[in-house]
């Protein structure tokens, strides 16, 4: 088994074995704390140019299968665990975990300390990084590291964004018709998940998904219920088509986003967003529903996040200065027990979900067009089903908007 | 949801001693819920009859009653305490029985007293097999299919509709008692029959097995908002058919896909939601068919368990805690995270390292027991271990188990050493064997392995993950590689591989021909040392404010650096048989005296049941193997001033030497001392040279040496070998016959493992003593009497402070040896002396320089806090400073007490069908219980019936005694007579009866044909039995009698004493039990009459404080 190298752009190297592809890869270093799902990790789209450290030492026990990918490919730049299983123990498993790596070309990195490289992101921030199985130095490897681009300002959705629009039925099959009723749903794709598809149609939804940079023209014209913005990759101030296309749409058309589509939507609405330190990723982050007070366990992927504090006018959060941007934390317990109602160009917004670990605003709901966003991720996988209800919830948005 | 204000107080019901089934975690989550419930301002009231438990300190609540947990007497401390509320879903099934039946019986609604956490409704929903069936039907959860009986031909025909193999479970059981797997009709019926009787309502469920599947845990909470959480879910790594506690269990599961996992969390929280727990947590259990992922519901628990227990020190999430917030009113999101600090309890716990749970099984004191692992709990304790991969955490989990599985397989293969259960001669058996479950399963695996058997092969057998096999067999190559190389040459990566595949430093040893502490050596040469991580409940998320730390091999470590000295308490390890709770609670009492007194408190166990373990006990915790390896590897990394090896029982007494011996300062005793006491050669020295009464003994290393000692001191003789092959390691011999007999079966004597020989003193009264000595002088916390004659070892016999029939010149002398003895061993903290005392002259039976069992029951009963004095005394304090202090009293108190309590003990024969239930020189209970009152005959019934062995007060009684107890059974079985009891007895004690006017019937021998008592017995007809023992022949009557006893679930009287005790107890229970009163109470009394007004007891309070985070 050949050795493999992974080094972080503050110079600090963890040296282990390698597994998956021989090669290199650069990309941002993050830490996921799902304790299952990896299938669904690797291929999720909104993990492009990224090397995921799981913190969950044992990976790849239950091997991998046709079933659970996200994508039609494996997305992550890099792949570093504490261990990989050699051995595929699940009725449904049709591969190991390190062919799958192989066949994809991607680098795989385990036996280090995968703790310590955690707490290194967490206590100064995601970092590039560099995962060789060829340059074992860690002084080149770390020059190389330096020359990468960071992900602050990357424009990724156009990367991952289909080509082509395509009929989510081909992918996931026909929607299932609620209460005898299907929707037209345009669902814009800047590294869209396949659960959300699935979501979506049993939602009644029959969703043609369009390329990231389709002009709202296009889907205005195209006689759809509503607009779905997916979750993707990459800075979403950088995604500027995307911000353009949530303008475009904003009072036209029901608009629901995850992720990247909800951070459009709040720069469509006029606040700001920023980087956090290390981002949440994992499927055990606290978020309350402000407006019901309810709690829900929920799956995160997000470096960026939406300043509550930078909505227009009467937004009565105050405006953030540089330093408090990566740092707003008012703290557990001190989201509001009430929702602020913020004003902006397209009228009232509420800002309804805050997570619980460090009062990031999770979630927006406009009270005067027919929009709403999270944060999060509502179609898990993987993650609790928690947060599932708010694909209904779009669902009766245009309903009552037809 | 802020804290309800609609109540002021609030009774805690505890789970009572400890048995099969439920053990000591249930003092972790009631001390968690006492303390949190103070903390909100709450007036707590607090029952639970098991003196050996931290919460019935009297610091913990603001009324401790150490009462029995039967609905009558928990109805009694309601009536006099009239609380607003009760909190059933701390204290375990017997908690959750005795709040339903006092709610069924209007009792809370006539008092006006609500019942918070889990209503009845869903206390019902989930506890009575029927309607929780339905209750999963409706809201669509799988379950497999069943049906109900109330008799053997019900079972019959559902069992012919679902076809076999069947599961029988009774209906309101812990445990898994009365359960069982049966394959055929005929099975059925005898596996119905136990079932139906089980079960308090004569119900069982037939149910389709999926007996092979995988099993499951979902650990759930729930608030007043509907909010839900999984804090934990654990994978049995046995299959279904094994129960979950005597499974070997992993935390997280490791073998499910996301989508299987959520569909399993889907369902636990609408199963909890159907049932309707409204606050609190809840167990949820689930079986998963490895063929296909069908997954069904196998049952939930509607309050804490042994599981959450687990689940809490597997992850760092305090559910018991957190479960009394809720059931108060608060939500999940208004709690924070003491961990972090900065997060809230609304979350789930994400580990980044792997917990393996391995219980531990008494077969060692049960040799004639049946040691497969079936559906029926038989564990009595269990070991924690993290590490950071499964094969680490499991090589750990062994080491803390003190069952030699850390050093593998037996190498070569020794049949019959109880790891490899029937027929583990050859590699062909190996599989056959590998299909009955057995304690050493696991090593079986392994040994499966090595012998070149395919993991396919071995996971198809065992039922086993083919994952978790696979994990094994890494171990296998581990060991493979290093078997026979010489340690000189192994490099720094050749170690480290095998310290992260988990192999011990012993094996290690053993496998390479060098000893533990030459491994050790060349670990440290070459740099392979592991490293401290975290326990942070967020995966490194978020930093942790809790030193919760656990070893592994890794390359950063994150210990940091401390500020005060700090003192290394070394805790007991598994419960096992001889060693359970006591020793927790004196580690833990250790840590808040320390902590008071200005140390920094490291406490490194294993033990996840216990209250040591919780992360605020101490100011470190080091969740490790109580073994030199481990404990070692905490030194090096915290630089303690010393190590407490004391508290912890035999566990870390014994590695005082090699600690030492390795640099570590030991506290207290020094290690020479203590092995003048613990050597029994030395110390029949040392009593000689004192000039100490001791029986007369000798040591043998031969068979005709033996026999000499045996002429020279005279019999009868209580023989005990230095080594034993499975179990039986103490006899008592009458003949030279029975001694050859003896050592020729199990025993042997050889020069490498001699035997002890001493007189066996019949019908001598026992005596124990605690004190606690600092160098110069000696603080006697009690004289003991026992109940049952010498002979019966003290864990299994029952004792009464103060002792009601020595006189005081007696206790004078008593004490005075006491003193002696702690003068010449140096005693700086505990002793505790074992004395028999025949014809007014106190023999001395050992001496243990450490804290005993009846340490936590002394302090009940005189209030002196001996464990937390002990502690101080070994940091340096004296004596005369702790008076000073008001830690201890003036002077000794417990002969002046005003009230009397009574320890009984509780056997788990019950679990043991076939178990001979005589009482003997070899300790077998797992628990005991305390009786409290102003007089002996109330504390004596209070005691009984809290240890379930209180007879009825009417109804029939069995008389067989041996020819010498004839004489004095006369007067107590009269006198049962006269109290109405029918009077039944085998022919020659029934002739003594008769001359004494007894009218008795006379009943055949099992040896004089059917029907006999056993069949009387079997179907009911006997209430009672009295039976004394006739020398130690197996299968005699006697034998019969007592094993129907026990498995009929009829009282056993089986010693004298014990009958006279039972006679005063139906006495005083006929007259009626005054009202109760706390122990706070009864100290105040003592404290008045000690003339220290009531301060000295009420010093304690002090400790809670300390112990609760703001
Ligand atoms: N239908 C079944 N088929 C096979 N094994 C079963 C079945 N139901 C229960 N068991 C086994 O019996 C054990 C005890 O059953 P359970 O209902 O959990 O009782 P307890 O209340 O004692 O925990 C389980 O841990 C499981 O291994
Ligand atoms: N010489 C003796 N005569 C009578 N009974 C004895 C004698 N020695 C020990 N015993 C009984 O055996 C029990 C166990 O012996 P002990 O030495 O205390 O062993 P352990 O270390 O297991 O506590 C004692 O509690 C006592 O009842
Ligand atoms: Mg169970
Ligand atoms: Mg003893």
């Amino acid at each position: 088994m050949s050795q493999a190298l992974l080094v972080l752009e503050d110079g600090s190297a963890f040296r282990g074995r390698s597994f998956g592809a021989l090669g290199e890869a650069f990309g941002e270093a993050v830490f996921n704390t799902a304790m299952c799902g990896y299938q669904e990790v690797l291929t999720d789209p909104s993990y492009l140019r990224q090397v995921v450290v799981m913190t969950a030492p044992h990976q790849g026990n239950y091997g991998v299968n046709g079933e659970d990918g996200e994508s039609d490919r494996v997305q992550v730049a890099g792949f570093v665990v504490r261990e990989a299983s050699r051995r595929a123990s699940s009725w449904r498993a049709t591969g190991t975990l390190q062919e799958y790596l192989a066949e994809a070309g991607v680098v795989g990195l385990e036996g280090v300390d995968t703790r310590a490289v955690t707490l290194r992101l967490r206590t100064r921030g995601t970092m590039r990084a560099g995962l060789s199985t060829v340059d074992l130095d860690p002084g080149s490897l770390l020059e190389r590291v330096r020359a990468q681009p960071g992900m602050a300002g990357a424009d990724l959705a156009a990367v991952a964004s289909c080509s082509q629009p395509y009929e989510a039925r081909e992918v996931v099959g026909a929607a299932r018709p609620v209460d005898g009723r299907r929707f037209r749903v345009a669902a814009y794709d800047f590294g869209i998940k396949r659960n959300i598809l699935r979501l979506l149609a049993r939602n009644g939804c029959e969703a043609t998904v369009v390329p990231a940079w389709t002009p709202p023209r296009e889907v205005l014209e195209g006689d759809f219920d509503g607009v779905f913005l997916s979750n993707g990759p990459g800075d979403p101030a950088a995604t500027t088509y995307g911000v353009e296309a949530a303008r475009g749409l904003l009072g036209k058309l029901p608009l629901f986003g995850i992720c990247l589509g909800h951070q459009l939507l709040g720069l469509a609405l006029g606040a700001r967003t920023y980087k956090l330190r290390f981002g949440h990723r994992g499927t055990n982050q606290p978020v309350r529903d402000a407006e019901s007070g309810r709690v829900e366990v929920t799956s995160h992927n997000h470096g960026f996040a939406v300043d509550p504090r930078s909505f227009g006018a009467g937004g009565g959060v105050g405006d953030p200065g540089p330093g408090e941007l990566a740092g707003i934390r008012p703290g557990p317990g001190a989201p509001p027990e009430e929702p602020p109602v913020v004003e902006t160009e397209f009228g009232r917004v509420v800002l309804t979900h805050w997570n619980l670990n460090d009062g990031t605003l999770e979630g927006l709901r406009c009270l005067d067009v027919p929009a709403f966003s999270v944060q999060y991720h509502p179609e898990a996988s993987p993650g609790p089903h928690d947060a599932r209800h708010l694909f209904a919830r779009f669902r009766r948005l245009m309903e009552a908007n037809r | 949801m802020p804290r309800r204000t609609d109540l002021e107080s609030v009774l805690v019901v505890g789970s009572g001693p400890i048995v099969i089934g439920q053990a000591c975690e249930f003092d972790y989550s009631g001390t968690q819920a006492c303390k949190v419930l103070r903390r909100e301002g709450f007036r707590v009231v607090l029952v639970n009859s098991n003196p050996a438990t931290i919460m019935t300190d009297p610091e913990f609540a603001d009324a401790t009653y150490v009462e029995p947990l039967t609905p009558e007497s928990v109805l009694r401390v309601l009536e006099r305490e009239r609380p607003d509320a009760l909190l059933p879903t701390l204290g375990g099934q017997t908690a959750l029985n005795v709040s339903v039946a006092l709610a069924e019986a209007g009792e809370l609604d006539r008092l006006g007293v609500r019942l918070i956490g889990a209503g009845t409704e869903a206390i019902r929903r989930a506890e009575d097999r029927r309607l929780f069936v339905r209750t999963m039907r409706e809201a669509g959860l799988p379950l497999p299919r069943s049906g109900f009986a109330h008799t053997v031909a019900e079972a019959l025909a559902v069992a012919q509709g679902l076809g076999y193999p069947v599961i029988v479970r009774p209906s309101f059981v812990l445990g898994g008692g009365g359960s069982g797997l049966a394959r055929d009709p005929e099975e059925l019926a005898r596996v119905a029959r136990d079932g139906l009787a089980t079960s308090p309502v004569g119900e069982v469920l037939v149910e389709e097995s999926v007996a092979g599947w995988k099993e499951f845990e979902l650990e759930v909470m729930r608030d007043g908002r509907d909010n839900a959480v999984v804090v934990c879910s654990i994978e049995n790594v046995d299959p279904m058919g094994v129960h979950t506690g005597d499974s070997v269990t992993v935390a997280p599961a490791l073998t499910l896909t996301d989508r299987e996992y959520q569909e399993m969390r889907d369902a636990a929280l609408a199963c909890i939601r159907a049932v309707g727990v409204e606050t609190g947590g809840s167990n949820v259990q689930f079986a998963v068919n490895p063929q296909d992922g069908r997954m069904v519901l196998i049952e939930m628990n509607p309050r804490v368990s042994r599981s959450s227990a687990l689940a809490s020190k597997a992850t760092g999430f305090p559910i018991a805690k957190i479960a009394a917030m809720l059931a108060v009113g608060y939500t999940l999101d208004e709690i924070p995270n003491d961990i972090t600090g900065e997060t809230l309890a609304a979350f789930e716990p994400a580990l980044d390292y792997v917990a393996v749970k391995v219980p531990r099984w008494p077969f060692e004191k049960f040799p004639d027991a049946d040691p497969s692992l079936t559906t029926r709990m038989k564990s009595v304790g269990e070991v924690m271990a993290i590490g950071r991969t499964f094969a680490e955490a499991l090589g750990k989990a062994y080491r803390a188990l003190e069952r030699d599985f850390d050093l593998g397989p037996p190498e070569p293969w020794v049949e019959g050493t109880g790891e490899g259960g029937a027929g583990a001669g050859g590699p062909g058996d190996l599989l056959a064997a590998l299909r009955t479950p057995t304690e050493g399963r696991l090593l079986l695996v392994e040994r499966a392995l090595a012998a070149g058997h395919t993991v396919e092969g071995v996971a198809e057998v065992s039922g086993i993950d083919p994952w978790f096999v696979e994990q094994v067999a890494r171990v296998a190559q581990q060991a493979a590689r290093l078997r026979g190389a010489r340690l000189e040459s192994l490099t720094a990566e050749d170690l480290r591989e095998a310290k992260r595949a988990g192999l011990s430093d012993r094996r290690i040893a053993r496998l390479v021909g060098a000893t533990e502490r030459e491994v050790r050596a060349a670990r440290r040469r070459l740099g392979v040392r592991p490293v401290f991580k975290t326990v942070d409940t967020c995966a490194g998320e978020f930093a942790a404010r809790t030193p919760y730390h656990y070893s592994t091999y890794e390359e950063e470590s994150e210990v940091r650096p401390g500020g005060r000295p700090r003192v290394v308490i070394l805790g007991a390890g598994p419960n096992r048989i001889g060693q359970g709770i006591e020793f927790d609670y004196a580690c833990v009492h250790a840590a808040f005296a320390l902590k008071e007194a200005g140390f920094e408190t490291v406490m490194v166990n294993s033990n996840p049941e216990t209250v040591s373990t919780d992360y605020d006990t101490s100011d470190r915790l080091y969740f490790e193997p109580v073994t030199v390896e481990d404990v070692l590897a905490v030194c090096e990394a915290e630089g303690p001033v010393g190590v407490v090896v004391q508290l912890g029982g035999q566990t870390p007494l014994a590695m005082a030497a090699e600690l030492e011996a390795e640099g570590v300062a030991v506290l207290g005793t020094r290690p020479a001392d203590l092995d003048a006491a613990e050597d029994r050669e030395r110390f029949g020295r040392l009593l000689r040279e004192l000039g100490l009464a001791a029986a007369p003994h000798g040591v043998a290393a031969s068979l005709p040496e033996a026999r000499a000692v045996g002429a020279r001191v005279g019999y009868p003789l209580l023989v005990r070998p230095s080594y034993v092959l499975g179990g039986r390691a103490m006899e008592i011999v009458y003949t030279e016959e029975e001694l050859e007999r003896f050592l020729a079966s199990a025993a042997g004597a050889s020069p490498g493992r001699p035997v002890f020989l001493d007189r066996f003193l019949e019908g001598a009264v026992e005596v124990d003593v605690d004190a606690l000595a600092d160098g110069r002088e000696v603080f006697v916390g009690a004289v003991m009497e026992h109940i049952e004659e010498a002979g019966v070892h003290s864990g299994d016999s029952s004792c009464v402070i103060p002792p009601p029939t020595l006189a005081d010149d007696l206790l004078d002398a008593v004490e005075g040896i006491v003193v002696r003895l702690a003068r010449a061993l140096r005693v700086r903290g505990l002793l505790n002396v074992q004395l028999a005392v025949r014809d007014d002259l106190p023999y001395v039976l050992e001496a243990n320089p450490r804290a005993s069992r009846t340490v936590p029951f002394v302090a009940k009963a005189t209030g002196v806090p001996l464990a937390k004095a002990a502690a101080r005394v070994m940091a340096g304090a004296t004596l005369a400073e702790l008076r000073e202090e008001g830690l201890l009293p003036p002077e000794p108190v417990y002969r002046r007490l005003r009230h009397v309590a009574v320890k009984a003990a509780v056997l788990p024969f019950g679990r043991f069908p076939g178990v001979d239930t005589v009482l003997g020189p070899e300790m077998r209970s797992t628990g005991e219980v305390m009786g409290i009152a102003h007089d002996l005959g109330v504390a004596l019934a209070k005691a009984q019936e809290a240890a379930g062995t209180a007879l009825p007060e009417v109804g029939t009684v069995f008389v067989s005694v041996a020819n010498r107890d004839k004489r004095q059974v006369v007067l107590p079985v009269r006198r049962l007579a006269e109290l109405g009891f029918r009077v039944l007895a085998t022919r020659g004690t029934a002739a003594v009866l008769r001359r004494a006017g007894v009218a008795v019937q006379v009943v055949p021998k099992v040896s004089e044909g059917h029907p006999n008592v056993t069949d009387l017995i079997a179907t009911g007809q006997v209430d009672v039995v009295i039976n004394t023992p006739f020398g130690r022949e197996p299968r005699t009557d006697g034998y019969f009698i007592r094993t129907a006893a026990a498995r009929a679930g009829v009282p056993c009287i089986t010693t004298v004493p014990g009958l006279l005790a039972a006679v005063q107890g139906i006495e005083a229970r006929r007259a009626g039990f005054p009202p109760p009163a706390p122990l706070q109470e009864y100290y105040r009394a003592a404290g008045e009459l000690a003339g220290t007004g009531p301060g000295w007891p009420a010093r304690g309070a002090e400790y809670d404080a300390g112990a609760v985070r703001p």
